[in-house]
């Protein structure tokens, strides 16, 4: 008799890896996806994968999504286990998001702002009905959109950057004043977090956190379990151009630029410390990628978890250790996963407890 | 963003990427020796001596991503990699066996990373052992690691979810809670009904969790020459069992620590089917016919038995 407990192994696998390969190759009538047509076509997708791959690399997202056949989760994952094998060369000084080049900016709280709202791309106003004509697209029709929409643009000159909403409302008195020195920013690669954790390893681990994780979270408190009144200051999308030393003269240049979405929400106001004024509390979100809900989320629970370290916390939104250990998309997929592993072992330890003690019970 | 949007943007502000920095030849699993890189293999040395030096605490560690997926190992693996040079004989095993799935493809990635790694299947020949849910039937010799794989580091976890509580509770030498509950299970069930990952003292102190391994390998911890490293990797914590140090199971002086009963319905120690050994952890299932059959999980030692007996 052979060893039967445990088999599968290298074959097993190879050609377990064989047969998903084939199924993403199964329809020949199509030629296969290029990493160009994800990136822009599916471009909600991309960003997404972006944001919680935590690592901005765009054309290695588009692969990644490829590879896993779209699956969210996993797509991230591939970006996770590259960055891993990255050293980290530098850290850059703090970016400014007023100098982002905006494709969107809005606000809920002002009808006017400096600057101006810009509705940008975006799905908002959308009615949810079908374009048919969408199932048999051809290839004249699809550059025809383009062209056509290229042609009406207005030849108008953007402003380089806008100012941010808060800012007037900082200048009113109305929010509390910034620490005139920021601490330096928490590596959430590079240190675990142990609790209690600075604000800035809180932002971080949201920032690369999976989309419906924080979303369910952030509901929660939007519903009412602790609901922190959110309104939307500003919500801006655009490229950040990213800012590095020059290795030689120090000076700040240009070293590219970042897709992003930035939130920043202010919160009901609350009697505040004595000898100051009560002002209203901020919340803010940011990530890679243009995903809004996902900012939205983020600073409505980076407001959440601020009220709960100082005021204890009384909602699940609010405890830093259950939103911050349980919105990572790569750890709780993993252990999801992990569950369809051999557990013969302890299963059998469990049957061992449950068989002795359903004696002890017959013997009483 | 809209596709057709891209094309107005000034050339400048669109993401600049540089295909030809990305190609087959740079793939990283190939390149660099251990997959991770020198920071983050001294990073973990690092824990691993201050883990030894404080015996069952369980000491944070940023723990990189890894491509298996966490659950898998991330945390044995992180610890494997770290401490593996070409001089070293690895083996590989998963609920005992070095056949199963999860163990074949951590053999296969850690042997595509570091390539001159000898690996084996025997016990006695390795000098680093990784391992889920087992504790090989062989003991451990002076020399020898075992790296355990391991799904929840903290054991008061049972009786407290926020993990700065935890904390404090371990610093204090506080398992109040953790005996109550032993307690309990005497009151409602006459037994305590821990199955696996059993609360065990370390050197006197802290109360580690050994991972998901059954009753019958906890005493193997205890006062044994090899080195026990266990390695949580998503949740970023590394401890440590070193050798000739006391491993005591949590128990009242008049409830003695019970290992899983392989006793058969006439009061007989089963044997295992294939090699007749009778010391060993036995798995159970059921045969073609239907009929409950038991065998060595350790699929190393019941070879080796099935050897001598020949």
């Amino acid at each position: 008799m052979g060893y039967v407990a445990i088999k599968g192994g290298e074959n097993a696998i190879s050609e377990a890896t064989a047969l998903l390969e084939f199924l993403r190759v199964n329809n020949q009538a199509d030629p296969p996806l290029s990493i160009n047509s994800i990136q822009h076509q599916l471009h909600a997708l991309h960003s997404r994968v972006l944001s919680e791959g935590g690592i901005y690399h765009p054309e290695l997202a588009g692969l990644a999504i490829k590879q896993s056949a779209g699956d969210t989760l996993e797509a991230a994952f591939y970006l996770r286990a590259y960055r891993s094998t990255c050293p980290r060369i530098g850290i850059t000084p703090v970016q400014k998001t007023e100098q982002m080049r905006l494709i969107r900016r809005i606000s809920a709280a002002f009808k006017e702002i400096p600057g101006g709202q810009m509705l940008g791309p975006t799905s908002d106003y959308l009615q949810r009905l079908f374009k048919f004509d969408l199932l048999k697209e051809s290839p004249e029709r699809f550059r025809e959109i383009a062209k056509t929409w290229l042609e009406n643009i207005p030849d108008e000159q953007l402003p380089d950057s806008f100012p941010k909403v808060l800012d007037s409302l900082r200048a009113e008195g109305l929010l509390p004043s910034v620490e005139s020195k920021p601490s330096q920013p928490f590596d959430i690669t590079r240190e675990p977090l142990v609790f209690p954790v600075p604000r800035s390893a809180a932002l971080a681990t949201m920032s690369r956190a999976e989309t419906g994780s924080l979303l369910a979270i952030a509901y929660s408190n939007m519903r009412g379990y602790g609901n922190i009144h959110p309104t939307v200051a500003e919500l801006r999308v655009g490229y950040l151009p990213v800012m590095l030393p020059h290795p030689i003269s120090g000076e700040l240049m240009e070293a590219g630029n970042v897709l992003m979405t930035e939130c920043e929400i202010v919160a009901m106001y609350r009697a505040s410390e004595e000898d100051t004024k009560p002002t209203f509390g901020l919340g803010y979100g940011a990530c890679f990628g243009h995903n809004e809900v996902k900012a939205i989320s983020m600073a409505i629970l980076d407001r959440a978890l601020q009220k709960g370290e100082q005021q204890g916390v009384e909602n699940p939104s609010e405890d830093s250790e259950f939103v911050l250990l349980h919105i990572d998309g790569i750890e709780s997929m993993g252990f999801a996963s992990h569950y369809k592993m051999p557990h013969y072992v302890t299963f059998h330890s469990d049957l061992d407890r449950l068989r002795t003690t359903q004696q002890q019970g017959e013997k009483s | 963003m809209n596709p057709t949007l891209q094309e107005t943007v000034p050339e400048k502000v669109l993401p600049q990427v540089n295909s030809e920095e990305l190609d087959s030849s740079k793939d990283i699993t190939t390149k660099q020796f251990g997959f991770l890189d020198s920071f983050a293999k001294k990073e973990i040395r690092r824990t691993l001596f201050k883990a030894v030096s404080i015996p069952g605490y369980q000491v944070p560690y940023s723990s990189r991503e890894m491509p298996i997926a966490r659950g898998f190992g991330t945390g044995g693996l992180q610890i494997t990699l770290s401490l593996l040079g070409k001089d070293d004989v690895l083996k590989v095993i998963d609920q005992g066996s070095d056949e199963s799935v999860n163990a074949v493809n951590i053999r296969n990635f850690i042997s595509k990373t570091c390539p001159g790694v000898s690996l084996t299947k025997h016990t006695p020949e390795a000098t680093i052992i990784q391992t889920r849910h087992r504790i090989p039937e062989f003991p451990l010799k002076l020399g020898q690691i075992l790296v355990l794989q391991v799904p929840y580091p903290d054991p008061l976890v049972i009786v407290e979810n926020s993990e700065a509580k935890r904390k404090q509770m371990h610093g204090e030498g506080d398992y109040a809670r953790l005996w109550v509950k032993l307690y309990e299970d005497m009151v409602k069930f006459s037994e305590i009904t821990i199955s696996h990952r059993y609360p065990t003292r370390i050197n006197g102190h802290y109360v580690i969790d050994p991972s998901p391994i059954p009753r019958f390998d906890v005493p193997k911890l205890h006062q044994v020459p090899g080195l026990h490293l266990f390695g949580a990797g998503r949740e970023k914590k590394i401890y440590a069992v070193p050798p000739f140090t006391d491993a005591q199971p949590l128990t009242f002086e008049d409830v003695p620590f019970r290992v899983e009963d392989f006793t058969d319905s006439n009061g007989n120690r089963r044997p295992c089917n294939r090699c007749g050994s009778t010391d060993s952890y036995l798995d159970e299932f059921l045969d073609e016919e239907g009929s409950r059959v038991y065998q060595c999980s350790d699929s190393d030692y019941c070879n080796s038995m099935l050897m001598t007996a020949q």
